[in-house]
């Protein structure tokens, strides 16, 4: 590996590092579309700021990005607080025109600077390692400029998390008892959006808009599907998203394609793979669990309907082994296969076609009776 | 249980084994039950007892574990065209654009199959029942500017459009003040005494007796079902409800 | 290669967008009030990979091949974000922005492998995000025609089954009306919608189409017909104004960001001014309501206080009602314009007693009060 190389991918990890850590909070209090509409509303600050400063290096550029950021959420949350827009439609608003005013603004006044359009979407990560853009002091090469303010970023993102780590957690769980201990869940929220604004403006020249999204709700998302606990969920995210970025990097070099479209790529497959296959939320073995669930279920059920008819007149025909399926309303394999099971587990005993329930049958059913009831 | 099999008429609504489960916890536990027609049905029960569920499935709006339900001797397929339906309040979004006299419209829909527009027909079956209900005057009001009662007397008048011969009404008096509860109380009357039946969740066990002829105690398993002077008895409460409440004083948690 | 000989004419660019404006006004109607407001947005960035693998699979640039490729991909993504939402605790929000950004990120891939090719045309990346609906010609046109008509022709149809699913599903379904189906339509209508709607107007715009119109025409109707009609006119009328407005300068403005500030504008106004919903409009019947009712409780007052004495003609003060009222400083506008109602009277100087018109009146209020 070249130094570039690695550059880069130091770059790509660190970003994903920083967007990790905002992005749980985000996925936790649903607010992960916030950070879509953000990451496409700092162009009007860098626009904006561009055409007060004339320079596309200055750290006003920063600043202007992050506060059109926080503007976006404060205007979508009063858009919405005046009762006739729901959020969703709020957002969709609020964030196309903001841009479009950014757009409009650079085709009509900049057509000569170069802030081209592709560049915001995509990001240019993979220019970070040349040499104008270095952070030298005193003669000393520090690295790629943007590497170390993505290092910045994760140390504020960690600093907040740290200090605020209680008021974090009691304001995303539980906003009523945050209110009701004496602090107001809304300065978190307000510095929380300062936050993945930051993240957001900084994140947006090395990968663009659009990986900022990926970055921010897969890694998270991710994590959510593998644990509950909250410090675990921000390792693992963590975890995921430098993970994706070090994969995708090395995909978009074989394929020389575009590296934060290869990153959130990777993003995406390793989402996939954990909504599948994550051990104890994946699709598959929920759907294992449930088939165990839905057949004890089942035989506890058939045991339950034995229970009611036992003795009755109707006896011979509700509990009779071949008309089954019709009076459970089940296919009849299944009714089948079901009564075999009880009598196999000595749950119930078969004369003449028609199961009796055993003893160990009867308490299964009263059992399975008290948890119907006692489930409320 | 009354009405076997002498009677000629069919049941209104007979459920076989019926059980119901919510991913893998039971709400509904093996219910049997029959229910005659020209019945005013309360059913009765804690939260979570499975009152709600018991109509959705009945309505195929959720599907059984097990069992089954027959409305008026048909499938649910066939039957479920002489219901109609009165949701929760709740359940809708009260800002839709739609005026009173357009939700209750909606009732006529049913019928009209599948391109068939209202015609000056449903309009009139439309406005009657506004009248029924007592709310013609509110006909062109954007649902939102009602009060509790009078919203639910939009969803009163949307069933009393489809004609049905079976009503199944999901807490009507949630939220409502006293004297649309008595209307539709009397409104219930009036269709009962036409022969229709209706099912009425509902949670004042006061009214109880005043109000239906008929009661289902239902706690995830049928606890009673009957007539109400044999079946509303404080024994069978207790069961309903466990120890706390009874019929003399009533305390709810 | 013939494109671009045939310059084309504003007529071609106008019609174009009106279309376009009114199907998307139409369409977005309904999924700003089944709250799918940002699926919109979801879906046009899926929209990419399909685009570019129908590129790649067939080498062809033609419209309808690529559309396909589109909408395939679109549809994948819809069905993914319900996938996710449904059978994970992964909530909406999160669903939607990994889709969409995913997707987007992996069709940026595809490109950008592709342009590597050398017999690769530079299909623009700038065009499928910005559009470019200054280059609409008369076969568009016709293009965009052929679609909107089915689209409309079917939301005329169904409209009885769409009303119902939006606003109430399980009545919808206890009516027989099988739901899943008609939902679908719409969600495919939306697909259809956003493909052609991308040449125009471009992704990250698309969803701005789709909502505004219909968050606007909200705010002046309460019928779903008006809503869905005006909601297209407004975005008929946004897409003829932008298109005109980005031809109107000598350097060429994109007319998809003119088109979505335009129609912005268009939601403000409505927001802020429209009748009964608009907040002006609320605002001030808010103040009158308070006037109204701050009248009511000065003539209770008066009317309680001339109670309390057996002699009628008893009159009260003014000081005396500022006394008991809850807004003391409005007493006195109150009972001057409350004589000039003729609702009160004054008895001898500065003394006040209600007229038999304003016991009627207060009689009146408290009944209605009672009957609610």
């Amino acid at each position: 590996m070249t130094q570039a190389q690695i550059e880069i991918q130091l770059l790509a990890m660190a970003t994903a590092v920083a967007c990790s850590l905002c992005g749980v909070f985000l996925v936790l209090r649903r607010m992960t579309l916030m950070s879509d509409a953000i990451s496409h509303t700092v162009l009007l600050g860098i626009v904006i700021a561009y055409f007060m400063t004339g320079d596309l290096a200055s750290p006003w550029l920063i600043v202007g990005a992050t506060t059109s950021g926080v503007l976006t959420v404060l205007m979508v949350e009063s858009l919405q607080k005046t009762g006739v827009v729901r959020e969703d439609a709020a957002i969709g608003l609020v964030f196309p025109a903001l841009f479009s005013i950014a757009v409009l603004l650079i085709s009509i006044f900049s057509r000569n600077v170069h802030l081209d359009m592709d560049s915001v979407l995509v990001g240019k990560i993979a220019l970070a390692p040349l040499p104008s853009r270095r952070m030298e002091i005193w003669g000393y090469d520090f690295g790629p400029k943007s590497l170390m303010l993505m290092v910045a970023i994760i140390i504020m993102n960690l600093g907040f998390i740290f200090v605020f780590f209680k008021e974090l957690k009691v304001s995303t769980f539980d906003p009523a008892f945050s209110k009701a201990i004496g602090f107001n869940p809304y300065w978190i929220h307000l510095g929380l959006i300062l936050s993945v604004s930051t993240t957001a403006v900084a994140s947006f020249d090395a990968v663009g808009s659009i990986l900022v999204v990926a970055l921010m709700a897969g890694p998270a998302a991710t994590a959510y599907l593998l644990t509950d606990k909250l410090s675990n969920m921000l390792a693992w995210s963590c975890i995921i998203g430098m993970a994706s970025a070090v994969l995708g990097y090395w995909l978009a070099h074989f394929l020389d394609a575009s590296i934060s479209g290869s990153m959130s790529t990777i993003t995406g497959i390793i989402f996939g793979f954990t909504f599948l296959f994550a051990p104890e939320r994946g699709l598959l073995s929920v759907w294992n669990r449930n088939k165990v669930r839905n057949r004890k279920f089942k035989l506890a059920l058939l045991l339950l309907h034995l229970t009611q008819h036992e003795g009755t007149i109707r006896e011979e025909e509700e509990c009779h082994i071949e008309s089954l399926h019709l009076h459970l309303r089940w296919d009849e394999y299944e009714a089948r296969s079901v009564a075999f099971e009880a009598v196999e587990t000595y749950c119930a005993t078969q004369e003449n076609k028609v199961l009796k329930l055993t003893p160990k049958g009867r308490i299964i059913a009263l059992e399975s009776l008290q948890l119907g009831t006692n489930l409320n | 249980m009354t009405g076997s099999s002498e009677n000629k008429t069919e049941l209104a609504l007979e459920i076989n084994d019926l059980t119901v489960s919510y991913k893998d916890k039971p709400v509904l536990w093996d219910i049997d039950l029959e229910i005659p027609q020209g019945a005013l049905v309360g059913i009765i029960g804690p939260n979570g007892a499975g009152k709600t569920t018991l109509i959705k499935s009945v309505l195929g709006l959720l599907k059984p574990v097990a069992g089954s339900a027959r409305i008026l001797g048909l499938e649910i397929e066939q039957g479920i065209k002489k219901i109609a339906y009165v949701p929760q309040r709740g359940s809708v979004d009260w800002d839709f654009p739609a005026t009173v006299f357009d939700v209750v419209q909606m009732g006529t829909y049913g019928k009209l199959g599948w391109f068939r527009r209202p015609s000056a027909r449903e309009k009139k079956l439309t406005q009657d029942a506004l009248e029924k209900v007592g709310i013609y005057e509110l006909s062109n009001r954007q649902i939102s500017q009602l009060s509790g009662g009078q919203q639910q007397r939009v969803f009163l008048a949307r069933a009393l459009v489809q004609h049905a011969e079976i009503y199944l009404m999901d807490e009507p008096f949630q939220g409502v003040d006293s004297v649309t509860e008595q209307s539709i109380v009397e409104l219930l009357r009036g269709l009962r005494n036409q022969g229709a039946t209706a099912l009425v969740v509902h949670h004042d066990l006061q009214t109880v007796k005043e109000y239906f002829d008929w009661v289902v105690l239902l706690n995830v398993r049928k606890i009673a079902a009957g007539p109400v002077h044999e079946v509303f008895t404080d024994a069978n409460l207790k069961l309903t409800f466990g120890s706390r409440v009874s019929l003399g004083g009533i305390a709810l948690v | 290669m013939f494109e671009s000989l045939s310059v084309p004419g504003l007529g071609s660019v106008l019609a174009g967008t009106a279309i376009l404006g009114f199907l998307c006004g139409t369409v977005g109607t309904f999924a700003v009030l089944r709250k799918q407001s940002l699926m919109g947005d979801a879906i046009s960035h899926a929209c990419l990979p399909g685009l570019i693998l129908s590129f790649i699979i067939f080498n062809s640039k033609d419209s309808w091949l690529l559309i396909l490729g589109a909408a395939i991909s679109g549809t994948i993504a819809a069905l993914i974000v319900l996938g996710i939402t449904r059978f994970s605790r992964v909530k909406e929000d999160s669903s939607l922005a990994i889709t969409l950004s995913v997707f987007f990120g992996f069709g940026l891939m595809l490109l950008t492998w592709v342009q590597r090719r050398p017999d690769a045309a530079q299909a623009g990346l700038t065009r499928f995000l910005f559009g470019q609906a200054a280059t609409l010609m008369d076969r568009d046109v016709w293009f965009l025609a052929t679609i909107a008509i089915p689209c409309l022709l079917i939301i005329f149809l169904f409209w009885k089954q769409f009303q119902l699913v939006c606003f109430d599903r399980s009545f919808a379904q206890s009516l027989g009306i099988s739901v899943s189906l008609f939902e679908i339509l719409l969600s495919l209508l939306l697909v259809m919608v956003i493909v052609v709607g991308l040449e125009t107007v471009g992704v990250v715009l698309m969803s701005a189409l789709l909502v505004a119109p219909a968050v606007a025409a909200r705010q002046w109707t309460n019928k779903l017909g008006h809503m869905a009609i005006l909601a297209g006119l407004f975005g008929s009328f946004s897409g003829i104004a932008g298109a005109i407005l980005s031809n109107m300068g000598k350097t060429s403005i994109p007319t998809g960001p003119v088109i979505v500030l335009f129609i912005t504008l268009i939601v403000l106004l409505s927001i802020l001014f429209a009748p009964a919903r608009g907040i002006v409009w609320y605002q001030f019947k808010h103040w009158r309501d308070s006037k109204i009712l701050h009248l009511d409780s000065v003539l209770a007052n008066l009317s309680s206080l001339a109670r309390e004495h057996s002699g009628k003609q008893y009159g009260h003060s003014i000081a005396m009602l500022k006394e008991i009222s809850s807004n003391p400083s409005g007493v006195p506008g109150s009972v001057q314009k409350l004589t000039e109602l003729g609702l009160v009277k004054e008895v001898e100087k500065g003394f006040f007693i209600p007229t038999s018109k304003g016991v009627e009146y207060l009689a009146e209020k408290t009944s209605h009060m009672g009957a609610n």
